[in-house]
């Protein structure tokens, strides 16, 4: 509740958690809300600038540009949401037991993940989508496969900072266990690390399915696409500049949403820097005072 | 109640693959009774936390046992709240994203005791380490080193431990405060009648404390000696250490 509350008071976090709620949403409820069908072709409408009927104008083939922004979120966004929830998932669980535990567990599991790091992500990936055929699923595979162990890697580290605190050694000898450690400490404390890491990585996701479709690898030709949306503007950069900017626009305002909350999230979370706030009204600082002199 | 058996421990020098070992600890035996404060005095890197980790069950020794009440200590159930530690460096002491009332619950929940027995238990608790209750909600970085260690060591009590083990506890404090801490823990220990281990390298303060002081070097006991009979250490580094004191 604390965090909600801290969250709401920022005004970015809060415009941003908006956009993305709205953005999943749209993504989701995409056939009621969408004003048109997204794949119907119409040649007379061709480069048509915006009308009542055709909100953001039609494309190169008169396709209804909103309409198939709306139904875009879907692989853009919603996809790529749940690529990075199991990524990142399968990382966490690998990344706390070797940060965690050490040893052999921690030199197996990072033998593994330097195994993974070492093919080039996108080499991996056609490699993937070679062996199981083209489609926005084997993609999505793909990313999970090359991505963990990045996930893995970084929030090991980030586990191995927290697990020779003074308080963890202490919940050790006090007989607590291991499984209870790592749920009380070491995941709240690096939450707000792995909340970064995630959401930096979301951008970098959408622009990689996009690339990936525009070989030809992911989502297959009609279908919308932001990534996709922009490679077919760019055939006409120079006369029709415009087309590019609603897919761009999505993508910027996107993924500078989850930038946005992420950060604030990590101020939200970390009572150190919220309370430092608080004490800036004055009362809070008198009281401790005479507290502390009634102590000492 | 506590038998440390020769015990050894070493860690590996290097590499995944080498070879190479260090020694830290080397056929070390005492033992430590019902409400007995024992002192651990060695210079740093003479393998006394590392003793200390073994004591608490952290870490297993290489050979050799360390016995609690006659259970293993590696066993989780055999210390579960009867044995305790307070650690050094308070900073990290306390999870710095709970209250002094979550980290003080947190013995409380492992051993299944109901949550309002144990917040009517809490403000005494709090009053004999020489807080208020107001500190309940208090974060740990609002708090002072002297204030944290206080809570650590009401946390580490809560149990009502038949052993606490004090590893360089009052060493990142202050002269004046450490005084103060050494005295809450006489008192605690008249309340209470648990014993200590008290890990230190100031001898000093081991002289203040405890009944019987535990030379130790280059993880080998030196010297095991009541702390009366100090004057009349036989080793040659016990006295080395003891005249240095002096000069000082």
């Amino acid at each position: 509740m604390r965090v909600v509350k801290n969250l709401w008071k920022d005004k970015l976090a809060a415009a941003s958690f908006l956009v993305i709620m709205v953005t999943i949403t749209a993504g989701i409820a995409a056939p009621l809300i969408a004003p048109n069908d997204p794949n119907e072709v119409n040649m007379n409408l061709r480069y048509a600038a915006s009308s009542w009927e055709y909100l953001l104008g039609n494309d190169h083939l008169g396709r209804c540009i909103l309409s198939r922004l709306i139904y875009g979120i879907r692989p853009s966004v919603l996809w790529v949401l749940v690529a990075l929830f199991i990524s990142v998932f399968i990382g966490a669980v690998l990344g706390f037991a070797a940060g965690y535990f050490r040893g052999k567990t921690d030199a197996l599991v990072m033998r593994m993940c330097d195994t993974m790091l070492s093919f080039p992500g996108y080499v991996m990936a056609l490699a993937i989508v070679g062996i199981l055929g083209v489609g926005l699923e084997n993609i999505l595979i793909a990313f999970i496969l090359i991505k963990w162990a990045w996930f893995a890697r970084l929030i090991r580290t980030s586990v191995m900072q927290y697990a020779e605190q003074g308080y963890v050694k202490f919940a050790k000898a006090s007989g607590i266990s291991d499984f209870k450690i790592i749920y009380q400490h070491i995941v709240p404390v690096t939450l707000s690390d792995i909340a970064v890491l995630s959401s930096s990585s979301i951008g970098s996701m959408v622009l990689q399915i996009s690339g990936f479709s525009f070989l030809g690898l992911g989502i297959q030709a009609p279908n919308a696409e932001w990534g996709m949306m922009l490679n077919e503007a760019r055939e006409t950069m120079l006369t029709k500049p415009e087309l590019m900017l609603a897919p761009a626009f999505a993508i910027i305002i996107v993924v500078s949403a989850f930038n946005f909350l992420s950060d604030a999230l990590q101020v939200a979370l970390d009572p150190k820097l919220v309370t430092s706030k608080k004490r800036s009204f004055g009362t809070n600082a008198k009281n401790k005072l005479q507290e502390k002199e009634v102590a000492s | 109640m506590l038998k440390v058996d020769c015990v050894e421990k070493a860690y590996k020098k290097g590499g995944l693959f080498s070879k190479e070992r260090q020694q830290v600890l080397n056929n070390v035996s005492f033992t430590c009774d019902y409400g007995e404060c024992l002192g651990i005095i060695g210079e740093s890197g003479s393998g006394k936390s590392t003793l200390g980790r073994l004591i608490l069950g952290m870490e297993k020794a290489d050979r050799g046992t360390v016995l609690f009440e006659g259970g293993k200590v590696t066993d989780r159930r055999v210390r579960s709240g009867k044995l305790s530690a307070v650690f050094q460096d308070y900073t990290s002491s306390i999870n710095p994203f709970f209250t002094v009332e979550k980290a003080l619950m947190e013995p409380w929940n492992v051993r299944g005791i109901a949550r309002r027995e144990a917040q009517e238990k809490m403000d005494s608790l709090l009053d004999q380490v020489g807080l208020t209750p107001s500190y309940r909600k208090k974060y740990p970085h609002e708090l002072s080193g002297g204030e944290i260690q206080r809570v650590c060591i009401a946390r580490a009590i809560s149990t009502q431990p038949k052993c606490l083990l004090l590893d360089e506890a009052i060493s990142s404090l202050d002269v004046s405060v450490q005084l103060q801490v050494l005295d809450l823990l006489i008192k605690l220990k008249k309340i209470y009648g648990m014993s200590y281990i008290f890990i230190t390298h100031d001898i000093q303060a081991a002289a203040y404390i405890c009944d019987r002081v535990l030379i130790f070097r280059n993880g080998r006991i030196e010297e095991i000696i009541e702390t009366s009979r100090l004057k009349d250490v036989k080793s040659d580094y016990a006295k080395k250490l003891l005249r240095m004191l002096i000069t000082f």
